[in-house]
């Protein structure tokens, strides 16, 4: 097992006191972490246990339960396309098979250089742009497959 | 209490208001069939589906084990469309299940098998994928076999009721989610404990001890000495096997069993236990008068010794150095044993029988072994006595009273019987303690205050020629945790404390029969809350019967200090008798 080191184990102490007063704190907890570090390994689970009191299997439980959580590390940038039922009428599937392809990795999987996770997402409520896709925030309206490569492209001239 | 007025198959009942509709049914004579729920809706997930039942003034089909009664409700139990709704849901339970019945262990106390017959579910009425299969054996206790899961979370209640931490958890949703410790890993290379409470729960046969019977077929084969011994607690809960009322004492019964299994020598565990009681008396008085480490805290429960290496590595200063009782015995048969039979100890193979799953793993515990040969070779549980008693054809309410062997070893005292509960160890402790510092014999020998059957904190203070002992008695983990933590803290008033793993102590380990009501037709419908006070009483009869009731006074153990050891934490009993222990990780790295 792995051991955290001291900068980490301080943060991540640190939100969960933010939530010490909540009945029901972990989803709120593991939220926080997972946009901190943008992951929950086993060994982050253990100190939330320590921390709250909560069972490591019913915290590893919540995290493999919702998709937003994540127990592997994830990309740079995380290209969230929209499958919900708006964005693949209008013909998201085709978005996110054209994501595979140039970057070589099928949706849940990262880069080998770290760069980018492909997450297939279910409604993100931006039905009125779709199909969308959001990129670290950042939403993209109304994308065509031939958009792809520039959008591909503007990430990765920007991480060099 | 509040009344309300309900009908139940058109019958008019009055039951308690707030109670769910399956216990006010249970209440009335009617039995609704559940998987998930376990007693007073511990556990109530609802997620089973298969205590459907039609209310007036709800819609439609409701889940019972949830349901509250209301003033004027009509139940139906029998409608057409309840018993069809009940019937579908098992039959979706059994298409993503190993239907491998036949050869199942878990076959004749299986809930499932149990739910299928009464629901009339038809043979693969349903058939598609099936969930990814683990299956996880690497322990010699606990075996996990997720085929046979029905998610119905009782374990994982279970085990966080008991200690306050379950190490089983839900994992994934949907289609593939199954009930395992963190990362579905091995309870291995997990923090359990290995008690086994889990496997008393499953309705089904995801969670079962890992057989040893195996084993000891071999040793017969390979023609070793058999010698068998057996733990207090399990002649508690045998007959159960054997459809006996729970409570029913079976010691006679048991050995004559054992011997005509071909067991070369049946052995008590309660001389062991007693040897325990002379070894932890004399190093806790060493630790009082010496100014050692305090509170010392027993030793005898493996599932707490588990705990306290995972969980509380900086206190086990405080942990007695004795090795628990049939480990004790084990290394006394491998040494005095052999050398006064004239027997090679690499010929002799020691089974324990005991009520408990963590004793499987504890015997294979580099630390005790003794001159190169494990004290303990085989530990079956009470459960699988009873099936090796079975398998010989052996009629066990039919067999006649015996004695155990008593030769050289094996006599008792009562002090030793009482082991089972919790409370036992340091009730038979104190009488010993109170003779060794005073010469005199403890006025009464019941110890009212630490005597129970179930789990949560006592204590008490015992005057010694003028020195004050504070004691503390604790079962389940989670009670354990409190006074851990004090201890942690520096804040311990006590002296001497002692943990049973399982809430109740041994006579409720997770080794004993199951209790199920659903097969258990002529117990009371309380039985879930009375069975370990029925267990404890059986066992505090055994004691009030025997003569001499406290351990210094057992005549073989003198004799076996006298002609052996010496004296009590000699050098030969600190080589045989004592042991040690160490921190854990709690989540290892796989192998």
């Amino acid at each position: 097992m792995a051991h955290l080191n001291e900068a980490a184990v301080k943060q991540i102490e640190e939100i969960c006191d933010r939530y010490k007063n909540e009945n029901t704190p972990l989803v709120m907890i593991l939220s926080d972490i997972q946009k901190e570090y943008g992951y929950i390994p086993l060994e982050v689970q253990e100190l939330v246990s320590e921390k709250t009191g909560i069972s490591v299997a019913e915290i590893y439980g919540v995290v493999t339960f919702y998709s937003f959580f994540s127990l592997k590390p994830k990309g740079k940038y995380v290209i969230g396309c929209c499958l919900g039922t708006a964005c693949y009428v209008k013909g998201a599937q085709q978005v996110i098979d054209k994501f595979s392809e140039i970057l070589g990795i099928k949706a849940g999987e990262t880069t080998d250089d770290g760069l980018f996770t492909i997450d297939a997402l279910r409604c993100i409520g931006a039905c009125s742009v779709a199909p969308a896709v959001t990129i670290n925030g950042t939403v993209y309206s109304k994308v065509k497959v031939d958009e792809v490569k520039g959008i591909v492209e503007k990430y990765q001239k920007g991480a060099n | 209490m509040a009344k309300v007025n309900i009908k139940i198959e058109g019958q008019p009942y009055e039951v308690e208001a707030g109670q769910t509709i399956m216990e006010a049914c249970k209440a009335c004579g009617y039995e609704i069939p559940s998987l998930c729920t376990y007693n007073h809706g511990k556990c109530s997930l609802a997620s089973c589906r298969v205590c459907l039942v039609e209310a007036t003034g709800t819609k439609g089909l409701v889940a019972s084990c949830v349901y509250p009664v209301a003033e004027g409700m009509e139940i139906t139990i029998s409608s057409p469309k309840a018993v069809e709704a009940r019937r579908t849901s098992v039959e979706l339970l059994l298409s993503n299940h190993n239907r491998n019945c036949q050869e199942c262990d878990k076959n004749g106390k299986c809930e499932l098998l149990h739910v299928a017959q009464i629901t009339g579910a038809r043979e693969a009425r349903f058939n598609g994928a099936k969930t990814e299969v683990t299956v996880d054996q690497l322990t010699p206790s606990i075996k996990r076999d997720t085929s046979k899961c029905v998610l119905c979370g009782r374990c994982i209640a279970r085990c966080e009721e008991a200690h306050g931490l379950s190490v089983l958890g839900f994992i994934n949703r949907g289609f593939h989610t199954v009930v395992g410790p963190a990362e579905n890993r091995s309870f291995k290379d997990s923090p359990c404990l290995l008690c086994g409470q889990c496997t008393t729960v499953c309705p089904t046969g995801a969670l079962m001890e890992v057989s040893e019977i195996d084993k000891v077929d071999e040793a017969f084969k390979a023609g070793k000495h058999v010698i068998i011994q057996v733990a207090p607690a399990v002649r508690a809960s045998l007959g159960e096997e054997f459809d006996l009322p729970i409570g029913t004492p079976v010691t006679g019964k048991m050995i004559a069993a054992l011997r005509r299994l071909g067991f070369e020598r049946c052995y008590d565990v309660n001389f062991g236990a007693d040897l325990t009681i002379m070894e932890e008396g004399t190093e806790l008085l060493g630790r009082i008068t010496n100014g050692g480490v305090l509170p010392m805290i027993t030793s005898c429960s493996p599932g707490w010794i588990n705990y306290a290496e995972y969980y509380y590595g900086d206190l086990l200063d405080h942990v007695s150095s004795c090795k628990s009782p049939h480990e004790m015995q084990g290394a006394i048969i491998k040494s005095y044993w052999a050398k006064e039979k004239g027997i090679d100890p690499k010929d002799i193979f020691v089974v324990s029988v005991m009520p408990c799953t963590a004793k499987k793993f504890e015997k294979e515990r580099p630390q005790l072994v003794t001159n190169g040969y494990p004290d303990v070779d085989a530990v079956l549980t009470t459960r699988e006595l009873g099936k090796l008693i079975k398998r010989a054809g052996i009629q066990f309410n039919k067999l006649p009273e015996e004695e155990w062997d008593q030769d050289i070893m094996g006599d008792y005292t009562g002090a030793a019987v009482i082991f089972g509960v919790t409370g036992g160890v340091m009730e038979a402790a104190l009488r010993t303690v109170y003779y060794k510092l005073t010469g005199k014999e403890y006025g009464k020998i019941v110890f009212e205050e630490v005597r129970g059957h179930d789990a949560g904190i006592r204590e008490a203070s015992l005057d010694i020629n003028g020195t004050t002992v504070n004691i503390a008695v604790a079962s389940g983990m989670r009670s354990a945790k409190i006074l851990l933590d004090e201890i942690r803290e520096g804040k311990s008033k006590y002296h001497f404390i002692e943990f049973m793993c399982c809430p109740g102590g041994c006579i409720n380990g997770g080794g004993q029969s199951y209790v199920k009501p659903c097969f258990l037709p002529n117990e009371a419908d309380d039985i879930l809350d009375t069975y370990k006070e029925k267990r404890a009483k059986a066992l505090y009869t055994e004691d009030e019967r025997q003569v001499v009731r406290q351990s210094h006074n057992n005549p073989q153990i003198i004799e076996l200090y006298e002609k052996f050891l010496g004296e009590p934490n000699s050098h030969l009993a600190h080589e045989l008798l004592h042991t040690t222990y160490a921190a854990r990780e709690r989540f290892n790295d796989p192998e």
